[in-house]
């Protein structure tokens, strides 16, 4: 799920993708116009910053707008259970430059380990489609362009055939914790002090 | 809501419900009983909702049985909102493990374990034993009872169509739990609302939830003659039973013949154990962990040690152990638990192949009194099996069918079957080493190796099984008989001329038989005991797991050191109606197994209809003094 630039129709690759995942990351939560863009977005792409839908209150007035302002809470709460988990804002927030690659190996075992174990209990993840990476697949007319991405030679008209080379993921089921009223999300994790 | 018509009653219970009441978790199974038909049952893991984190619930199958007890100003009120509580003081479950981690003066633990520690007072705010005297402590009833409570508010707010206190209830607990433990377990569940609940021996729901689980095939996979080993090592205590098949007007009967002694030996200390070995490793290479160090690294080394047991290629698995701080990378400490480490510390450790002959080494207590858990001196848990087995050598000699099997020679029982339960035994490699172990003692008396009753679910089979029990009292399985593991005894002072410097030989006058079933209630022994009016009189009390044929009434004059183990002892106060206090009036001591599963004791005097109850003392008092004479 990361920006596709239009211009290179090659695949990121995984540390691209890394990086691209953790800026996509890092713009959700810090911005909630990009937060709710991400919402609304077809699955598989952030569009680029739509006009802006409050531009200024003097425009004649927009044509109805479909976008609505995401409440931060669960990712907040997805933020929460990666730091606590995986120490994942403890990780993302150092310099790599200053450690070797064994000590960045090392903490990466606790992170991996821990992200792991946080996907696995809040989320379903399923594959969006079964048959093995490589395989040829047939696209039929009117398939779900939010689930399936075509790539490169698109041109005349469905059914397509193709390679499969991603083969998407899809969240099955969210088993996000319930918060009580008045728990400020924003607190991701205590600062702890020793008495 | 659809009732099973009820013979003879109204609207019965729509589900059965079983508690697993354990010392590191706890879980409710329930079986639909408008839904299910014979062997066909309908059930299901209800998922509890607790605090995973302040003001964040989430809803596990298991529930940690922890209960930590935080300071007015470290959590605010509204952070410990649970579904069905606005705030509440103290926290059950996850929440209170991972902040006991770090706070263990304010954390509660193994309540389960303090309920059956017969030195202490069970009834007293013991717990945490080391918290600072500003805190409230609780008693180790309080804690159960706050488990028990939390899991039926989880029930309630998830059925609120089935009310919790209309439903038919089973809690368990060790098959070698005292009868001073189980009439405090069933306290506990009464006090935290549950409905007239029946207590279970783990092993049986064990065994219970795996005929479930098997369906009709059960009955081709156990044999007439043959003799199911439970094994069943917890998070904290491991606790054996025997259950014989048998064929009666030809249908399988089971009859539990043999529960072990109360082992406090369980997997956090196989955690532990390992944890230290890799800090002395780490402290030898000059790196001294502290304690939350030390907490992160058995977390671990749990982790590391079952993907080293679970595959044969693994040789060594990196442990990190993180920073405190949030300097992650630089502050995080690796080291590695390797698979000689494992084997050494488990394997041999808590798993030894050792000889049917072996028995736990008990190593000479300092003389004064301990004030923590009497954890097991001998860690080895194929010693603990082997002594069982031997002193239960007899145990099916009567039973019909069973004459055949080779007893005559025989050290120890033979088993014929092999059911583990427990986390530990997720481990395929230490339920072979076990079930190892117990093939070579058999093959070295000539009898043929065990078969092992497979699929059991190891975390959630004894919750699961309790649920089935209930539907199975409801006559729509097969039940385990077999009463009472233990025969028990009331000390006596011999009658003889007193002799002075010299404490008269003590006797021990049998009320109570082995095998007592249910609702059944013993004969009345002809001897009497003299108890004075208006003073609480106390007896030592003992119990048996091998006299089997001790009749109520006989009078022991001397026993071999294990054959009568001395339990809580039991006191009464008799009120002075119409007696003058002082006045010392004959009783004789009368025993009942209630329909719950716990034993109760009346003194009933020589004339009129009165009965006294006679009380288990839990208040953990040295027995001396105030003998009753025969």
């Amino acid at each position: 799920m990361a920006t596709s630039n239009p211009s290179s129709s090659k695949p990121p690759s995984l540390l691209g993708r890394i990086g691209l995942a953790f800026r996509a990351f890092s713009a959700v939560l810090g911005d909630p116009d990009a937060a709710a863009r991400f919402r609304d977005a077809p699955e598989g792409a952030i569009p680029a910053p739509a006009a802006p839908p409050t531009a200024t209150p003097a425009s004649p007035p927009a044509p109805a707008t479909t976008l609505r302002q995401a409440s931060p809470d669960s990712a907040l709460q997805l933020l929460a259970l990666l730091q606590r988990e995986a120490r994942l804002i403890d990780f993302t927030g150092e310099n790599l430059a200053d450690y070797s690659d064994a000590q960045v190996g090392a903490a990466a075992r606790l992170v991996h380990e821990g992200c792991a174990k946080v996907l696995r209990e809040h989320f379903q993840i399923v594959p969006v489609r079964e048959e093995p990476e490589g395989s040829r697949i047939a696209l039929p007319a009117g398939f779900d362009a939010a689930a399936v991405r075509v790539t490169g030679n698109v041109v005349g008209q469905p059914p397509f055939n193709g390679s499969l080379r991603h083969r998407g993921w899809r969240v099955a089921e969210v088993r996000l914790p319930q918060v009580a009223e008045g728990h400020d999300t924003r607190v991701l994790a205590a600062a702890e002090v020793e008495l | 809501m659809s009732v099973p018509p009820q013979p003879g009653s109204g609207p019965g219970p729509r589900y059965c419900i079983g508690i697993d009441l354990g010392t590191t978790h706890s879980a409710l199974s329930f079986i639909d009983l408008a839904a299910s038909d014979g062997e066909a049952t309908v059930h299901g893991v209800l998922p509890v909702p607790q605090l995973t984190a302040p003001g964040t619930v989430e809803a596990q199958p298991l529930l940690p049985s922890f209960l930590y007890l935080p300071h007015a100003d470290e959590l605010p009120a509204a952070e410990l909102t649970l579904p069905w509580q606005a705030e509440g003081r103290g926290v059950v479950g996850e929440l209170a493990r991972s902040r006991g981690a770090t706070t263990p003066i304010r954390l509660v633990s193994s309540a389960k374990s303090w309920l059956s520690h017969a030195r202490v007072d069970r009834r007293g705010a013991i717990l945490p034993p080391d918290a600072p005297p500003e805190l409230d402590r609780v008693s180790p009833l309080d804690a159960s009872r706050r488990y028990l409570e939390h899991l039926r508010a989880a029930w309630d707010q998830a059925h609120p169509e089935a009310p919790f206190s209309e439903q038919d209830v089973t809690v368990t607990i060790p098959a070698s739990f005292d009868p001073a433990a189980r009439e405090l377990t069933l306290e506990a569940a009464n006090a935290a609302g549950y409905p007239s609940p029946t207590l279970l021996e783990e092993p049986q729901a064990a065994l219970y939830s795996w005929i479930q689980s098997a369906g009709s095939a059960w009955r081709q996979q156990a044999r007439p003659g043959d003799v199911i080993l439970v094994v069943d090592v917890g998070g904290g205590t491991s606790d054996f039973s025997l259950i014989a098949v048998l064929e009666r007007e030809g249908s399988l009967e089971l009859h539990r013949v043999a529960v072990g002694e109360h082992i406090l030996l369980g997997g956090d200390n196989m955690d532990l154990a390992l944890a230290h070995v890799v800090a002395r490793k780490l402290a030898a290479a000059g790196t001294t962990l502290d304690a939350w160090q030390l907490r992160a690294l058995t977390h671990g080394c749990r982790g590391a040690k079952e993907k080293l047991l679970a595959d044969p290629e693994a040789l060594a698995l990196p442990i990190i152990v993180p920073s405190r701080g949030s300097k992650l990378i630089g502050g995080s400490i690796r080291t590695e638990l390797t698979r000689e480490e494992v084997a050494a510390t488990i394997l041999e450790g808590f798993f030894p192949a050792v000889e049917a002959s072996a028995r736990p080494v008990a190593r000479v207590r300092a003389a004064l009194a301990q004030l923590g858990l009497p954890y097991a001196q001998d860690a080895a848990v194929t010693r603990h099996l082997a002594a069982f087995l031997g002193r239960q050598v007899g145990a099916v000699a009567e039973l019909q069918g069973f004459a055949a099997r080779p007893a005559a020679d025989a050290s120890f029982i033979h088993p014929t079957a092999l059911l583990f339960n427990g986390g530990v035994f997720k481990s395929r490699l230490l339920a072979e080493r076990v079930a190892g172990t117990l093939d070579q003692w058999l093959h070295s008396e000539g009898s043929a190796p065990v078969r092992l009753l497979a699929g059991a679910d190891l975390d959630l089979a004894v919750a699961r099984g309790a649920a089935y029990y209930g539907y199975v009292r409801r006559g729509r399985g097969v039940r385990i008989r077999g009463g009472t593991a233990f025969a028990y005894y009331v000390g006596v002072e011999s009658s003889m001329p007193a002799v002075p410097g010299i404490e008269p030989p003590l006797q021990a006058l049998c009320i109570a038989p082995f095998g007592m079933e249910e609702g059944t209630e013993a004969a009345l022994p002809s001897l009497e005991v003299g108890v004075i009016v208006g003073e609480p009189v106390r007896f030592r009390f003992f119990a048996s797991s091998v006299r089997r044929h001790d009749a109520v009434g006989a009078v022991l004059d001397g026993w071999a050191p294990d054959e009568l183990r001395e339990i809580d002892a039991i006191s009464a106060t008799l009120a002075p109606q119409g007696r003058s206090p002082g006045e010392m009036v004959p009783v004789r001591l009368h025993a009942r197994v209630t329909g719950a599963g716990t034993l109760e004791l009346e003194a009933v005097p020589r004339s009129g209809e009165e009965r006294w109850k006679v009380e288990f003392d839990v208040r953990g008092e040295p027995a001396e003094g105030g003998l009753g004479g025969g």
